[in-house]
């Protein structure tokens, strides 16, 4: 077979390789050709007609979206003939949809309009009575309007091929064809609105979003979803402080278009009723709000005497704060508290994973790994469910590249349907020999591998013989950059050791501190009592830890503020602010303050985010990472330790929330999409 | 459904068997020759029944009239994939019911049909896909299979030959699109009847992935004949480039309807006036459909030195289709022709591509306005230039089946739907009859 294929369209003279479909052919030379139901990475159709072009020596129009390039072929795009099919089929088209683009949801963004005035007729000639049936609600963050649908079925395919979910299908036939859900009068699905995002009309519209606002009145801000650890861009639609959307628009970032329901609609925690909108101070053993100087004073206060007094200090940081906060933080803690008493919930054992692999290069996978390498090991997760772009990427692969998926987990998981071999359990040992014939291979393992065992996992991997890259599967934001900034009692950022180890969590719950300073965490939601002598907390919401302090101060979201997260392939990614809620701070502006309240900012040096990260580049192991790439809304990797890590690390502690596709720790709660849809399910 | 009295003017070779007492039965048909041509063919090299039926010139009966022995020709034999025979008979072009008489007098005759195109290929299993309203036909060919299972002409070493063979029936669900065949396969795999898209074609990547042969059930049924007497015998009794006989559905005004196994090439005259007895009651013969409803129309006119083959069917700008002739008397209003032959094909369109699924909707919504007395003079042209913009375009022929009947008749027939803007509602209504499509 040649490499390439030599064929003109429109008089260009177009090089592509063979199997090239036109339309991409076409598109890489720079000529569009419309189409509704080609939809790059999911199966043909060739439905829509409107792709339609003139092609010598055949005898009629052929659909570009399912013909392959051939030496020689001469292609037209723009005859009179092609154009008089496409104003035809848009025609066709508009017979049976309503008019109603004035409330429309999608009206400004809508493919249709656009093609309609590309290449639609002025005026329609169509007279008779539209078909037209109510809409219906599907889920509760999708609702269905049948007359606007074009029946391109993209829906049906992002939902079966993308998702693996097939909660879509067409009843009826003919002209009143419906989308509907496959199971009853509901969707059985995921709830992740792809199906919403790639409706090119607005057939289908999100619950969160109907009738909210019209495009082109949002603001438009490319941030990172809050949530689990994969870290998928999630651009926030924003109008007047308030965000009214959350897509993937520009398919830009790791995830490309996909996005969970966290991602697309569990932002709405923000603007909960109980979001803390000033600071509260303990007055007669009630939290009472308060002014920002007064709570910053009673905090300084404290915070020196116990100092001066020689008393001790425990630090509990956060796996969704910034990578700069948590730098800050744990600078702060040892630094000015002096203690080594500092930690945060782990929920992957990184550290072993890394001093494991000290001294290879290039061992730790990132997302687009996934869609890329030939062959992927799941251990013990259930992705589809905990880790959904990492499972996104794996089918892609499957679907696309053939890649052979293996799972080694202990219930069947959606993996199991496209897997090579599936395993009940936790041992991969039997499938040593189908591996070591894969020419490649990543390992993914969440908590149930641990301590030795990741030792023993990756003694496993490279006895294999072929190239191995590895996932520790971390549970949320920044979990991950949680530990890179040291926010461990053992190590300091960039997993130097922290010489004498302070006391975890646990401990630090279980001794008598005289103060506890806990930032975005809620390590007393099982209901335990406070033992330290003064609870600070810094939180968005009053958790059961922060009822139980003696001040509160009110945090920004991610969504309110800028920074850097590292997701769980180590890839960091900047953080944009999106909205500001009054009262709210973020938690790097309230550590500053109360350093500066305290009289030691200079010691910590300045607390823009910019600068710290700039010391965490000089600073800190595997984040040399070029700026332009992150400030351009990419993600760059971070260089794994390639050394010991000479520090025994209790791998008891890692331990995984196992949050499911609706829940999401203590945030989870506050979101009214995620509540609804548990809620949707329960009364099922 | 009795079988309608046979015209002395028939070839019987398909035929052959109607009308005998029992004829379905395995019995009957061991008893007149039966399953002899498969024992033939078991002596046969695979090749050599592909030139057998290449030499009949035995064109698919369908409607596509593609040749069927260049069709088995292009299953990749040395494919390592099981090769599978699919028998279409989900016979649902209107004006059409040949395959039913076959399968109701003759299901043992299909069945070695089956056999054969199976050694052909080296095929060990097959379905026939019977359209959902054949109820009573699948109750009957199940009869047959269990015959044929019980007296070892299917299953494990038929007959001792060493060839094994299982053959299966399959309800449809009642749609027209699964008549074609890649929405057939479709469907046989328990999806959504809806076409797929070609290249690969069914001898390539058919059902479930694996070549297959997949033909008419009248194809399949000439195929017995072909290699009992010889693949030039059958090619002898049709024209040139089309062998052997067709059989004919007669529907319409005609004394005497019915299903004739006439010759190809047959004069169109003959068989309306001797075959069919004639115009019934002495009207004027108006217009002509010569194989189901997807064909452009004729007039009276242009049926007067036609045959019923392929090339005279295309000279005149129509096709032989399928077999299910429709005959219009003067008294007949066409745009109530044109206007049912839209009401199927938008019922039927399955709702994959835009020019079909609103193209056939809008074009029955105005013809029925239309008929209704409610049309304008634009309507006429709106009428034509929509169907010639869906011809084509669309992604199966559905679209161009709703399209080609339409145009010829607005353009035939203009001066009918002139005549419904004068004569409001429709100057035919006197008539008392209209023709039922």
């Amino acid at each position: 077979m040649p490499d390439s294929v030599k064929l003109t369209i429109d008089g260009h003279e177009v090089q592509a390789a063979p199997g090239t479909l036109v339309i991409d052919a076409a598109k890489q030379a720079g000529i569009e050709i419309p189409a509704f139901c080609y939809y790059e990475g999911l199966t043909l159709q060739a439905a829509c007609r409107m792709c339609l072009v003139e092609v010598e020596k055949m005898p009629k129009l052929q659909a570009a979206c399912t013909l392959p390039v051939a030496e020689g072929m001469i292609v037209r795009t723009e005859t009179s003939q092609v154009a008089t099919a496409r104003k035809y089929t848009l025609e066709f088209l508009l017979t049976n949809h309503p008019l109603d683009c004035p409330v429309c949801d999608k009206g400004g963004e809508c493919e249709l309009q656009d093609m309609v005035f590309r290449y639609g007729a002025g005026e329609s000639r169509f007279t008779e009575i539209k078909i037209h049936t109510p809409e219906k609600q599907y889920s509760p963050v999708v609702y269905f309007d049948a007359p606007r649908c074009i029946l391109c079925f993209r829906c049906v395919r992002i939902c079966n091929e993308g998702m693996g979910v097939g909660a879509l299908g067409v009843i009826n036939r003919g002209a009143v064809s419906e989308i509907a859900p496959n199971v009853g009068d509901h969707l059985e699905c995921d709830e992740c609105g792809a199906c919403v995002d790639i409706c090119p009309v607005g057939a289908l519209t999100s619950g969160a979003y109907r009738y909210q606002t019209r495009p082109w009145e949002m603001t438009h801000v490319g941030t990172i979803c809050t949530h689990c650890a994969d870290g998928c861009k999630t651009t926030l639609g924003t109008r007047n402080d308030r965000i009214l959307r959350g897509n993937n628009r520009d398919h830009s970032g790791i995830n490309g278009e996909f996005l969970c329901v966290k991602g697309r609609y569990a932002y709405d925690f923000y603007d909960h009723p109980d979001r803390l909108q000033a600071p509260l101070v303990r007055v007669n053993r009630k939290l009472e709000e308060t002014s920002w100087a007064q709570a910053l004073e009673t905090v300084a206060k404290k915070f020196n005497e116990t100092l001066a007094g020689g008393g001790s200090f425990g630090v509990i940081g956060s796996n969704h704060t910034t990578n700069e906060e948590n730098f800050y933080l744990q600078k702060f803690a040892r630094e000015v508290l002096g203690t080594n008493h500092i930690d945060h919930h782990r929920t992957g054992d990184v550290v072993t994973l890394l001093d494991a692999l000290s001294g290879q290069q290039d061992k730790l996978a990132t997302v687009a790994d996934l869609y890329q390498r030939k062959a992927i090991l799941v251990v013990g997760a259930d992705l589809a469910i905990e880790h959904p772009l990492l499972s996104y990427q794996i089918r892609a692969n499957y679907r696309h590249h053939q890649a052979r998926i293996y799972v080694v987990t202990p219930g069947p998981v959606r993996e199991d349907n496209y897997a090579a071999a599936s395993v009940r359990g936790h041992e991969y040992e039997s499938l040593r020999e189908k591996l070591k014939v894969e020419p490649e291979l990543v390992i993914l393992f969440d908590d149930s591998v641990k301590g030795d065992g990741v030792r023993k996992l990756v003694d496993f991997g490279e006895s294999l013989g072929i190239p191995v890259k590895y996932i520790c599967l971390v549970d949320y934001s920044n979990s991950r950059g949680a530990v890179d900034m040291g926010l461990t009692p053992e190590l300091l950022p960039g997993y130097h050791p922290a010489g004498q180890p302070g006391m975890h969590a646990q401990e630090m719950l279980a001794a008598d501190l005289n103060v506890l300073w806990v930032v975005g965490s809620n390590p007393l939601k099982a209901g335990a009592s406070r033992k330290a002598g003064f609870l600070l907390v810094q939180d968005m919401f009053l958790t059961e830890t922060a009822q139980q302090a003696d001040v509160v101060l009110p945090a920004a979201c991610a969504y309110e503020k800028i920074g850097t997260v590292t997701n769980v392939t180590g890839e960091v990614q900047r953080l944009k602010r999106g909205v500001n809620t009054m009262g709210a701070k973020p938690d790097l502006e309230i550590m500053g303050f109360i350093a500066r309240e305290m009289g030691v900012a200079a010691k910590l040096g300045p607390w823009a985010p910019e600068i710290v990260f700039e010391e965490i580049r000089k600073t800190v192991r595997g984040y040399q990472i070029p700026l332009p790439v992150i400030a351009t809304g990419g993600a760059a990797q971070t260089m794994p330790v390639n050394g010991r890590i000479p520090v025994e690390v209790p791998s008891g502690l890692v331990r995984s929330d196992h949050n499911g596709l609706f829940d999401s720790g203590t945030l989870g709660r506050y979101s009214k999409v995620l509540n609804s849809v548990i809620e949707s399910r329960l009364s099922r | 459904m009795l079988y309608n009295e046979p015209s002395p003017l028939e070839t019987r070779v398909l035929s052959r068997r109607f009308g005998m007492p029992n004829s379905a039965s395995i019995d009957t048909y061991l008893a007149t020759d039966g399953y002899k041509a498969f024992l033939k063919a078991r002596g046969m090299k695979p090749e050599e029944i592909i030139e057998e039926v290449k030499i009949s010139n035995l064109r698919g009966r369908g409607g596509a009239g593609f040749p069927t022995g260049m069709k088995w020709s292009f299953v990749p034999r040395n494919s390592p994939k099981p090769k599978y025979i699919v028998v279409n008979a989900d016979e649902s072009e209107p004006g059409t019911c040949k395959d039913r008489l076959l399968m109701e007098y003759d299901p043992h005759q299909l069945i070695e049909g089956v056999l054969i195109a199976a050694l052909s290929v080296d095929a060990h299993a097959g379905w026939i896909y019977i359209r959902g309203e054949y109820r009573y036909l699948i109750e009957i060919m199940d009869k047959a299979l269990n015959e044929a299972y019980h007296k070892g002409w299917l299953g494990k070493n038929i007959q001792g030959t060493g060839f094994d063979f299982d053959l299966y029936t399959h309800s449809g669900a009642g749609a027209y699109e699964c008549g074609e065949e890649s929405a057939l396969l479709e469907s046989l795999e328990g999806k959504r009847g809806i076409p797929r898209i070609r290249p690969p074609f069914p001898a390539v990547v058919g059902a479930f992935q694996c070549p297959t042969i997949l033909n008419n059930v009248e194809t399949y049924c000439a195929v017995p004949a072909i290699i009992r007497d010889g693949g030039k015998a059958f090619a002898d009794l049709g024209v040139p480039k089309a062998g052997g006989t067709k059989l004919t559905c007669l529907t319409g005004h005609v004394n005497k309807p019915g299903v004739y196994e006439l010759t190809l090439g047959f004069p169109v005259m003959k068989m309306i006036n001797e075959v069919g007895g004639g115009v019934r009651n002495g009207k004027k013969l108006k217009a002509f459909i010569p194989g189901g409803s997807s064909c452009p129309i004729l007039t009276g006119e242009e049926c007067q030195d036609a045959t019923m083959d392929y090339d005279s069917m295309a000279a005149r700008k129509s096709m032989l289709g399928s077999g299910g002739v429709v005959v219009m008397d003067e008294d007949t209003c066409m745009v109530k022709a044109a206007l049912r032959i839209m009401r199927f094909y938008a019922h039927e369109s399955c709702g994959w591509c835009i020019p079909c699924r609103e193209g056939t909707t809008w074009l029955r919504k105005i013809l029925t306005r239309f008929h209704e007395g409610q049309g304008t003079r634009s309507d006429i042209d709106l009428i034509g230039d929509l169907s010639k913009n869906m011809l084509g375009r669309t992604f199966c022929p559905l679209g161009d089946a709703a399209a080609l009947p339409t145009i010829s008749i607005v353009e035939k027939f203009r001066q009918e739907f002139e005549d419904h803007l004068n004569g409001r509602p429709c100057p035919f209504e006197h008539a008392g009859h209209m023709v039922t499509v």
